[in-house]
C-alpha cells in the first residue's frame, strides 16, 4: 500500500514536472525550426538586399526592413490605443465600479477578446475604413490607422481582464492606509493601488502587445498590405504591410526550400525574436522592481 | 428545372451520406478527384465539377482555391489530381517538379480577360494599355493626368501569388515587354482577395482595380482599352475576347501529372464539351473554340 502510493506520488510528480518544462521545450523546439529553416537566408540573400527597402519576392527583391516597419508601426499604434484605455476600464472596473456593474461588465469585456479577428476584419474593411477615408480625407481608408485601431480593439480585453485581476489582488489593507493617512481617492488609486500591481499591469500591457504584434487576419485585410517603408507616426494614415500579413499570404504559394520560403521564415524568426526581446525586457524591469521593493522592506 | 435537379442531388447526396454513416456501403464505387489552384477558377470548376457530378454520381470532386502558385506547388508536392492556373507554368515550377518525378502537362479549358475597373462616379471611361502601365508603376499620381477629376490615385492589385497579378505586371505593366523591369508602385495595395479589390472600389472614387471579368459586378465601371492611342478603346466582353480586338485577355489552364488517365482523362475531355464550355459562358468566361 505505502509502496503504491509511493510509486503515484512519484508519476504525478514527474507529469506536474513535464508539463512545467513543455512549454519550455515547446519554445525552444519552435525556435530551432525557425533557425533551421530562415537561418539558410542569410547565405542566399546578401545583408544589404534582405534589409533593402523593396519587397517585392517573385522578382527576388527580399527588403524586409518595410515590413518590420509596418509592423512596428500597427503595433504601436494599437499600445497608443489599448494601454491608456484599457489600463483606465480596468482601474473604473476594479476601484470605482460597484461589483454588481463589475461582475456584468467584466465578462463583456472578455467575450468581445473571443471575437474572431476574421470578424473584425469585416468591420473594418465595411465600416472603419470608409468611415476613416471620407472623415480624414484619406486617399484610401485601408491604412496603418485602420489595423491599429482594429488591433487595440483586439488588444483592450487582454489589458482590461489581466491588470483588473492584478488590481482587485491588491489587499484592501493597502488602500484603507492610504485613505486614512488623507489620501483622496484619486491618490490612492494613482500612488498606491497602481504601483502596488504594477507587476501584473507590465505582464497585462505586454501580452496585450503580443497579441497585436502576432495578429495577422485583422491586419491582411485592412492594412491594405503596401510594402511602403514606414518612418515615423505620420505613416499611420498610408496603407503598410506587417510581416503576418506576410508570412500569411504569401506562405501557401512558395515552394518548399526555395529562397523565397527562406525568407518567409526569417521573417517569423524576426518577429520571434522582436516578442522576445519585449517580453525579457519586460520581466527584467518587474524583476528589478521587486528586488528594490525588498530592499526598501528590509 | 435545374434547381430541382440539384436539389434532387443535394437529396441524394444527403442520403447516400446518412446511409453511408449507418455503415451500408455504396452500391457504385466512388472515385475521388482532387483540383485545385487559381481563384480565378474557382467558380467555373465549381460550376463543373457540380454538374459533372450530376450526371457522375461516382464520381466526387473536391475543388479550393488558393492560387495558380498554389494549385501547381499542390501538383508537384502530388496531392492533387489536376491544378488549375491562370498563367502558364513557369519554367522554375517544371523543374521543381521533375525532381518530385513528376511532368505537369498543359490543357486550355477556357479564355478569360482581365477587366480594369474603376468607382462609378469617376469620370473617366477610356485608357490606353501604356496609361493604365503608368498609373500601376507610379508615373501617374492623380487622375487629372489621364483626364479625371483632381484626385490621388489609388492603386489596387491582387497579392503576388495570384496568376492575375503575374499576367498583369506583365502584360499591362510591362506592356508585353520581357525585358522590362518595371514594377508595380511600393504603394500598390495587394488585397488578398478579388472580393476585397471589389469592395474597395465600390466605395472608394479613389481607386482602381483589376480583375478577372467573370468576376466584374454590374454596378462597378469597366475601363475600355486601347492598345495605343490611335487604337479603338474596346470594352472587355465575351465578342471582345473572342475576336481578339480586347488587350487583356488570356487563356486559362489546368494541369495534370503526365497524360491524364481514367476518370481524370474522362472528366477533362468533358471540360472541353459544348455542354462544360456553355456553363464557362454563363459564368462570364470565354468558351475555347
Amino acid at each position: 500500500m505505502q509502496k503504491d502510493l509511493n510509486w503515484r506520488e512519484f508519476l504525478i510528480t514527474r507529469l506536474i514536472k513535464f508539463s512545467g518544462y513543455s512549454a519550455v521545450i515547446f519554445v525552444g523546439m519552435i525556435f530551432f525550426f525557425l533557425l533551421k529553416e530562415g537561418l539558410p537566408t542569410l547565405t542566399e540573400v546578401p545583408l544589404g538586399d534582405l534589409f533593402a527597402t523593396r519587397w517585392y519576392p517573385i522578382e527576388s527583391y527580399y527588403g524586409i526592413l518595410p515590413l518590420i516597419s509596418g509592423s512596428i508601426l500597427v503595433t504601436v499604434g494599437a499600445g497608443i490605443i489599448a494601454v491608456p484605455f484599457g489600463i483606465g476600464v480596468a482601474i473604473y472596473l476594479a476601484e470605482i465600479a460597484p461589483r454588481w456593474l463589475r461582475n456584468t461588465l467584466k465578462p463583456l469585456v472578455e467575450l468581445l477578446g473571443g471575437l474572431p479577428s476574421v470578424v473584425l476584419g469585416f468591420l473594418g474593411i465595411l465600416i472603419l475604413s470608409p468611415t476613416l477615408r471620407v472623415t480624414l480625407n484619406l486617399p484610401t481608408g485601408l491604412t496603418a490607422l485602420s489595423g491599429a485601431l482594429l488591433l487595440g480593439g483586439i488588444a483592450i480585453p487582454t489589458v482590461v481582464s489581466i491588470s483588473e485581476d492584478a488590481l482587485d489582488a491588491v489587499p484592501k489593507s493597502y488602500r484603507d492606509a492610504a485613505l486614512a493617512l488623507g489620501a483622496t481617492r484619486w491618490q490612492t488609486i494613482w500612488r498606491v493601488t497602481l504601483p502596488a500591481a504594477r507587476s501584473g499591469v507590465l505582464t497585462a500591457v505586454m501580452l496585450g502587445v503580443g497579441r497585436s504584434i502576432g495578429e495577422t487576419m485583422t491586419v491582411m485585410m485592412v492594412t491594405g498590405n503596401a510594402p511602403v517603408l514606414a518612418t515615423g507616426l505620420a505613416d499611420l494614415f498610408s496603407p503598410v504591410r506587417t510581416m503576418t500579413a506576410t508570412i500569411a499570404a504569401e506562405m501557401g504559394e512558395v515552394a518548399n526550400a526555395s529562397t523565397h520560403y527562406h525568407v518567409l521564415f526569417f521573417i517569423g524568426l524576426v518577429l520571434f525574436l522582436i516578442s522576445l526581446v519585449v517580453n525579457v525586457t519586460a520581466s527584467a524591469v518587474v524583476f528589478r522592481q521587486k528586488k528594490r521593493a525588498e530592499w526598501v522592506l528590509s | 428545372m435545374k434547381r430541382t435537379l440539384l436539389f434532387t442531388f443535394l437529396l441524394v447526396f444527403l442520403v447516400s451520406c446518412s446511409s453511408s454513416g449507418q455503415g451500408t456501403a455504396d452500391s457504385a464505387p466512388q472515385t475521388y478527384i482532387e483540383n485545385k489552384g487559381s481563384d480565378t477558377i474557382v467558380n467555373l470548376a465549381l460550376a463543373w465539377a457540380e454538374q459533372y457530378q450530376l450526371e457522375n454520381p461516382n464520381i466526387r470532386l473536391s475543388v479550393t482555391g488558393g492560387g495558380s502558385g498554389t494549385g501547381i506547388a499542390a501538383l508537384v508536392n502530388g496531392t492533387v489530381d489536376i491544378a488549375n492556373a491562370s498563367r502558364q507554368i513557369k519554367q522554375k515550377e517544371i523543374d521543381l517538379a521533375n525532381e518530385q518525378g513528376i511532368e505537369p502537362m498543359e490543357h486550355i479549358i477556357a479564355g478569360d480577360a482581365i477587366a480594369v475597373i474603376v468607382n462609378p462616379t469617376n469620370p473617366v471611361r477610356e485608357l490606353t494599355l501604356e496609361q493604365i502601365s503608368k498609373i500601376y508603376s507610379g508615373a501617374y499620381t492623380n487622375w487629372r493626368e489621364v483626364g479625371g477629376d483632381d484626385r490621388p490615385i489609388v492603386r489596387l492589385s491582387r497579392e503576388t501569388n495570384s496568376g492575375t497579378h503575374v499576367y498583369f505586371l506583365e502584360t499591362v505593366v510591362r506592356l508585353g515587354d520581357k525585358e522590362s523591369k518595371t514594377l508595380f508602385s511600393t504603394n500598390t495595395l495587394l488585397l488578398p482577395s478579388s472580393e476585397g479589390i471589389i469592395s474597395e472600389v465600390r466605395q472608394n472614387p479613389n481607386a482602381i482595380g483589376y480583375d478577372g471579368l467573370g468576376y466584374v459586378p454590374e454596378d462597378l465601371n469597366m475601363i475600355a482599352i486601347a492598345p495605343e492611342a490611335s487604337d479603338e478603346y474596346i470594352l472587355p466582353s465575351v465578342d471582345s475576347v473572342n475576336n481578339g480586338t480586347y488587350a487583356i485577355a488570356r487563356d486559362l489552364y489546368m494541369y495534370t501529372n503526365g497524360e491524364p488517365t481514367g476518370e481524370v482523362a474522362i472528366y477533362l475531355e468533358w471540360i472541353m464539351s459544348a455542354e462544360a464550355q456553355e456553363i464557362v459562358k454563363e459564368l462570364g468566361f470565354v468558351p475555347i473554340n
